[in-house]
């Protein structure tokens, strides 16, 4: 079982592309339909709970599911299976980039790709931002500035805004209490 | 102790991680780029590009390359295992007291709260890559910069694959960064 288990997320591990969201649908059909270790409904309680953890979503599901059928000698062997493909395939490559790098072709399509990179990651912001409030997103743009501008660590703006919306329920269940 | 110093980052950067591997781009390049100084910010656009198009997390894949860089094999194998020890350790406890935080508005109002701040992070990661701090260290050199960053924001808009918009981007770096110089040499 631990064997399948670590075999199942190496295979989910080998085809996580382009971040955790792509690998739902791959982590749906092995673990749900082929396997049938969990349910459905089971499964999209754990998606809320995998974006909320900290960490990426596919070690947190990894973990999840491996607990799950074989407490924690699962979740360490699935936790494996959904790393070593991602770490193989990027030691491979860091071995062999510093030969490359200085290669004229490699520079010049490097130097495309970096841009392409930013887009990647302005992308979904605007998507974000659309369901916030704007004093929410005003507290965004604050975030990005400070962070950006002053170097400060974004730890100590997760930690405060977690205190804040911790204080916030607080006090909404104690005027719901009265 | 350079292996100590890379784990104490990578745990701190798994421990973090909040809100998906774009706004992990913040804590890493604050961590790996800001605090340390490891890496350059186009050498982060570089891994981050290689990370695009090969499987995996980014969290996982920056920690085996700046491992490497930093302390060879031995360091990828204790950055990788320091980012996914916190996730292993908080999904452990979130699975055993699963149905109590399921719907519990304590959880819910941390959660809400660390949103705002998430988003405010890929903002800021994609402010440093832009503009970062070392202007030798530009990742837009030149107006062919600005029309892939745009090309590839509006392919992004339209759903397509980010690995072929990346692939894509390559190629069009080759022709017009290389092809140009590589036919006056003929």
């Amino acid at each position: 079982m631990l064997w399948q288990l670590f075999i199942s997320f190496l295979k989910i591990g080998c085809f996580t592309f382009g971040g955790g969201y792509a690998m739902i649908p791959l982590i749906e059909r092995e673990v749900i339909d082929r396997k049938a270790w969990i349910a459905r409904a089971d499964f999209l309680d754990l998606l809320t709970l995998a974006q909320s953890a900290p960490g990426p979503i596919s070690l947190n599901t990894a973990v999840f599911v491996g607990y799950k059928i074989r407490g924690l000698a699962g979740a360490v062997a699935s936790l494996a299976g959904v790393v070593i493909p991602s770490f193989v395939i990027i030691l491979v490559v860091a071995i062999f980039f510093a030969d490359v790098r200085n290669n004229a072709v490699v520079d010049a399509a490097f130097k495309a790709m970096r841009p392409a990179v930013v887009a990647l990651i302005v992308a979904p912001i605007v998507g974000l931002a659309r369901g916030m409030h704007a004093w929410l997103i005003a507290l965004a743009a604050a975030v990005a500035l400070l962070v950006w501008g002053t170097g400060l660590s974004p730890i100590y703006l997760l930690i405060a805004g977690a205190a804040a919306g911790l204080a916030w329920s607080a006090w909404i269940v104690r005027k719901e209490g009265k | 102790m350079i292996y100590l110093q890379l784990f104490i980052s990578y745990l701190k950067i798994g421990f973090f991680g909040f809100g998906g591997g774009y706004a992990m781009l913040s804590l890493i390049q604050n961590e790996v780029v800001g605090q340390r100084g490891w890496l350059t910010a186009s050498e982060f656009a570089d891994i981050v590009a290689i990370s695009q198009i090969t499987p995996g997390p980014i969290a996982i894949n920056s920690a085996t390359y700046i491992g490497y860089e930093i302390a060879g094999v031995w360091g990828s194998v204790v950055a990788t295992i320091a980012v996914c020890l916190p996730a292993l350790t908080v999904m452990l406890m979130i699975t055993k007291f699963f149905l109590a935080l399921k719907d519990n508005t304590y959880v819910k109002g941390v959660v809400s709260g660390m949103k705002p701040v998430v988003v405010g992070m890929i903002c800021s990661a994609a402010l440093m890559l832009m503009f970062p701090a070392d202007k030798a260290d530009a990742n837009f050199i030149d107006t062919w910069s600005w029309v892939f960053f745009l090309a590839v924001l509006y392919g992004a808009y339209r759903k397509i694959n980010p690995i072929l918009l990346i692939v894509l981007s390559a190629l069009g770096g080759i022709v017009v960064y290389w092809l140009p110089a590589a036919m006056a040499t003929l």
